[in-house]
């Protein structure tokens, strides 16, 4: 075997290996399901992968093997002009012909009925008692979440980190509140536009605990590729203690530093846009943050929960998300270590 | 006849780069950068004593931004105003789109005005918001009377107009 076939070889399984790589990577991975729904659109894309694959490798077989047949020479090959295909040509040419378009429509046709079954398996998920139904709006740059219930006194809001139990079907009414949006964890399910003024409703369910990157996947302005959203699957016991926890207020500051930070916060800016439930703080137009500090990220996950980030953040906002809608407010230094201690000690 | 169509191409050429300053933004403003609140504007020209020294005029940093008269436009139903002044034809409070204006129409008079609030009912936003905000929210409000460019004043907002909680009760079975 000649030096260059041997490379060529070692290319193509390098590329093999790498793509066989990339679809096990499990960070938002469409094919790295962890339920029933995103199982279905990963069996789904496996069988288009592998059939496709094989009519990709045949073809190209195909035109590699017509290489292959022997030059007859010029004088077998008569000019097109006088050129009369022989009968038994003819015939096999058409039988060929007739032969793939048939084929070609019968692999449509399966491929059709293969996608048309996923899409009805995915819609027959349905709660069955004792629904969860969360209401996930849009917003740019970050998302809200609602935990919807028939007694409105214990309903939750919070923001872009959705805890669900395992194992458990739940709702996502999807609502966007400026331009489209998008909602997409992958590892859970497909795509769903949020659109103004609509509801979109998809079902969704975890059966393996764990923490779910999901992104915004329709363009929507300046910080479209820092709005990201996590699901937290958790185990029903954990789930039920978290949702407790959110249905409380906010705990009053116990030790002198959070109390000043809480003055700086009620003095400020802050409280225009930001509710902090269980004090005066009340504003709607940004993220409610009255258990912020039990939050993974901050800035719709732009950035993780840390003191240091958090510090960043208020000081310069336009620094970590450029045209973002959190104003840029004068902190005095002495104050901004209280304010992010309170924030903090918001579990 | 080549040249002159040459010329004219310039001159739109000219044209279309002077339209870009409407999109001109400060995509990070300092929240210190103007220390001028308190005394940006004189309500009369009239003063006791000598002769008047000419003051300085101080002009809105933003305007003739479309940006800015936009994220002013955010800005004033973010803090409410339009809980009093409606969409500019007023309420509780007077209306802004108006000739006549009881603390002066000059931007720095409407800065003042929001910036240490006005008996009956104004509040002051001086210590609250920051002061590009309410320069932003000055180039809006004069947006309403035709005092910023047609180029720059938006003909709708960058939102589309939802009421996500009319919404919620229409559609859901759950909520009543």
């Amino acid at each position: 075997m000649s030096w260059y076939a041997r490379a060529a070889k070692l290319v193509c399984f390098a590329a093999f290996m790498a793509t066989l790589a990339f679809c096990t990577a499990d960070v938002q991975s469409v094919v790295d399901p962890v339920g029933p729904q995103s199982g279905k659109i990963a069996g789904l894309w496996w069988f288009f992968f592998w059939l496709l694959g094989a009519i990709f490798l045949l073809v190209m077989l195909a035109a590699l093997w017509t290489l292959t047949r022997p030059n007859r020479g010029f004088g077998q090959e008569p000019l097109e002009a006088t050129h009369q295909i022989s009968e038994e040509t003819q015939n096999r040419t058409r039988r060929v012909v007739t032969g793939a378009t048939i084929a070609t429509v019968v692999i449509l046709f399966v491929l059709i009925v293969a996608s048309v079954g996923t899409g009805k398996g995915i819609s027959e998920l349905r709660n069955k008692e004792g629904g969860l139904t969360i209401e996930v709006m849009g917003i740019q740059w970050w998302w809200q979440i609602t935990y919807q219930t028939s007694d409105s006194s214990l309903g939750v809001t919070t923001a872009n980190e959705i805890h669900i139990p395992v194992g458990r079907p739940v709702q996502i009414r999807g609502l966007a509140n400026d331009v489209i949006h998008s909602f997409w964890v992958p590892n859970l399910h497909g795509k769903a536009d949020l659109i103004p003024s609509r509801v979109n409703t998809l079902w969704i369910q975890a059966d393996k605990p764990g923490v779910y990157r999901g992104q915004c996947a329709e363009f929507c302005g300046l910080q479209h590729a820092h709005m990201i959203i996590y699901v937290v699957a958790e185990t029903p016991d954990k789930f039920r203690v978290w949702y407790d926890r959110q249905l409380q207020p906010a705990a009053p500051p116990s030790d002198p530093v959070t109390q000043r930070g809480q003055q700086v916060f009620m003095n400020n800016a802050c409280v225009y846009c930001h509710q902090i439930r269980g004090t005066d703080a009340a504003g709607q137009n940004g993220p409610d943050l009255t258990h912020f500090g039990s939050r993974l990220g901050i800035a719709a996950n732009t950035v993780p929960n840390t003191p240091g980030n958090l510090g960043g953040w208020i000081a310069d906002p336009q620094s970590t998300k450029p045209g973002n809608h959190m104003a840029t407010i004068a902190v005095n230094s002495s104050d901004m270590q209280p304010l992010i201690d309170y924030l903090e000690s918001l579990k | 006849m080549f040249s002159r169509c040459r010329s004219s191409l310039f001159i739109c050429m000219c044209l279309l780069l002077a339209g870009c300053q409407r999109e001109k933004r400060d995509v990070r403003p300092s929240p210190t950068e103007l220390a001028v609140y308190g005394n940006a504007a004189k309500q009369s020209t009239l003063r006791p004593g000598g002769p008047v020294s000419p003051q300085p005029v101080v002009t809105n940093p933003h305007n003739g931004s479309g940006y800015d008269i936009s994220e002013g436009q955010r800005l004033y139903s973010w803090y409410n105003c339009n809980g009093c002044h409606a969409n500019g034809g007023g309420g509780i409070g007077p209306p802004l789109i108006k000739q006549q204006w009881i603390y002066g129409g000059q931007p720095a008079n409407i800065f003042d005005t929001i910036v240490k609030g006005r008996p009956n009912g104004m509040p002051a936003w001086g210590d609250r918001i920051p002061e590009y905000q309410i320069w932003q929210l000055v180039a809006y409000v004069r947006s309403m009377n035709g005092h910023q460019p047609t180029s720059a004043t938006p003909v709708r907002p960058d939102s589309i107009e939802t009421n996500p909680q009319n919404l919620r009760n229409r559609t859901s079975g759950e909520t009543k």
